[in-house]
């Protein structure tokens, strides 16, 4: 049976790979946190249930301190844009073909593990969707090394190249979804509760819903980022309110919860990478602005789609 | 209360754009040391409940290394790329002909929406699709309808090709069951005891994507009345 631990390994060894080739380009100044970086992360990976949870805490520790001082871009070899448009012209729509495979395997991977009796012989059902996620990566890759007929390295090498591009923000929601475990063992939803408690009604299904949405929001915008924006609130008000004491369904709260944070980002300059950088690269004269002509373009979808997740929420995430 | 100091980390973190891992974890330990915190404890206490928070966040964080195994999928579609995945779509885009600023926005909003939802959240993006393609062409398709636009309009045009894509993946992307902020909520929940699959929090995106697919055609429908209403009268006087 396929489980999770086969996929940390997979996870480890492209990590590990990403962070030798990192060490071996010498275009990137920075080589040595970007090996340093990577191969922590490896270390997590491959080895993260050997090493104790103090032991994963000092690795924690060493992963921000390298984030902090900056990762490099590295220059790992890659095609050029007229090599690249060729192979466009050449292959035809058929290039989107492999990346629809990593969902449909995903998608048919979880089915079969969780609705046939066989299933459960090949992929562990209780994780399956994120078994069967990086089973439907090997499949593509296998089809495309095939078909391609890329150099071997070069999954590898354009894997890091995207990865660079993400740097060390790839841990950032990993690293927020463990700062709600402290959160938690803290007690911060119970004591946010006593203090909404205090001053806000919370008791009915509809306030506590509005609240728990117009929260994602407001904390987004002023954040710029929902994702920090979800730990907060939801240990704040989604878990103890919308789903403890009114009984909300956890997975639909949160997940409307998510989107209604999103509307927050449609309305801030602080989400630079989707408001800021579009105003500059679009030479808005109102780009320096605050809210410049991007976020006023957004701001009448994003209050009537934060009222339309307000509704959904309420009438969906209540099963019983 | 004080335990609320670690929320306030967060805020104020974000807010001075301080490095997000950094605010994380100073969150955490401001929360971990919080929580220990008596008029009498001393140094020795606070120093246990320091090492304490980090082996807490060390677990919290062994456990939830699903959220970031997704990234393997970078293996994949950097791959595509190599071999002109974006420069196909690229011509894709271009051989859209639609008659109005509306309706070309609204075609690229859906491929957007509709892509992101399949986990291509890379077929896109400000620099690689809307600089160089969405917003010529709407401009393009403006000129042609109504000739030289006024400055006011021009912007206004680009500025809702930029927002089409953003809106496109955000209320797409979630979808997605391996997209960042879905393993986000796996993990935040798992911590909080409470187990669901990556299916369970994707099927309950497509209410709100299909919310932000109906408010947004709307949108871009106001846009070419809003054009018409702006330009026709210009074209007449101009010709």
């Amino acid at each position: 049976m396929i489980t999770l631990a086969h996929a940390y390994i997979v996870g480890g060894l492209f990590f590990g790979s990403v962070a030798l080739l990192s060490l071996l380009d010498r275009a990137n100044a920075r080589r040595f946190i970007n090996f340093a970086f990577w191969g922590l992360l490896a270390t997590s990976f491959l080895a993260g249930q050997y090493l104790g949870d103090l032991g994963n805490g000092v690795l924690v520790l060493g992963l921000v301190a390298l984030a902090a001082i900056g990762l490099g871009q590295g220059k790992p070899p890659t095609t050029g844009a007229e090599e690249r448009r060729a192979s466009a012209e050449q292959r035809g729509n058929l290039l989107f073909l492999p990346a629809l495979i990593i969902p449909a395997v995903a998608l048919a991977g979880t089915l079969i593990a969780k609705e046939t009796d066989w299933g459960p012989l090949f992929i562990d059902p209780a994780q399956a969707t994120l078994v069967s996620l990086v089973l439907g990566v090997l499949i593509a890759l296998g089809v495309m090394l095939i078909w391609l007929r890329p150099p071997l390295l070069a999954p590898m090498q354009e894997g890091r190249r995207l990865l660079d591009s993400v740097g060390w923000a790839a841990i950032l929601p990993q690293m927020l979804a463990s700062l709600g475990a402290v959160f938690l063992a803290a007690g911060v939803g119970e004591q946010v509760g006593a203090l909404f408690s205090q001053y806000i009604p919370l008791d009915t299904r509809t306030m506590a819903v509005a609240a728990y949405c117009i929260g994602m929001a407001l904390f987004t915008i002023i954040m710029g980022n929902a994702f920090a924006a979800f730990p907060v609130m939801t240990a704040a008000v989604g878990l103890p309110f919308v789903v403890h004491a009114l009984g909300g369904d956890p997975a639909r709260v949160c997940a409307i919860g998510m989107l209604a944070g999103f509307c927050g980002t449609l309305m801030t300059p602080m989400a630079a990478n989707f408001n800021v950088v579009p105003a500059n690269l679009l030479e808005l004269p109102d780009r320096k602005a605050a809210l410049n002509g991007v976020i006023r373009a957004q701001i009448p979808t994003a209050i009537p789609l934060l009222l339309a997740n307000i509704i959904l929420m309420r009438f969906l995430a209540f099963p019983s | 209360m004080l335990v609320l100091l670690g929320i306030g980390v967060v805020v104020l973190g974000f807010v001075l754009r301080a490095n997000p891992l950094l605010v994380v974890m100073a969150a955490a330990l401001t929360t971990g040391l919080a929580a220990a915190w008596t008029p009498e404890a001393d140094v020795q206490t606070l120093a246990n409940a320091g090492i304490a928070t980090i082996a807490a966040f060390g677990k919290a964080f062994n456990d939830s290394r699903y959220v970031s195994v997704v990234w393997v999928v970078l293996a994949a579609i950097g791959l595509l790329e190599r071999a002109g995945l974006q420069e196909r779509a690229r011509i894709a885009i271009a051989k859209v002909r639609a008659a109005t600023v509306g309706r070309l926005l609204w075609v690229y909003f859906i491929i957007r929406q509709a892509a992101a939802a399949l986990g291509l959240t890379s077929l896109g993006g400000h620099a690689q699709m809307v600089r160089p393609l969405v917003a010529p062409m709407a401009e393009g398709a403006a000129e042609t309808k109504f000739g030289v636009l006024p400055d006011r309009e021009r912007y206004l045009i680009r500025s809702h090709a930029a927002a089409a894509d953003n809106i496109g993946l955000f209320f797409g992307e979630d979808i997605f069951i391996a997209i960042a902020s879905i393993l986000l909520i796996k993990g935040f929940l798992e911590q909080n005891g409470i187990m669901v699959e990556p299916l369970q929090l994707s099927i309950w995106a497509i209410p709100t994507a299909i919310a932000a697919l109906l408010i947004h055609s709307l949108r871009l429908w106001l846009l070419d009345r809003h054009l018409k209403r702006v330009l026709a009268t210009g074209k007449v006087a101009q010709s």
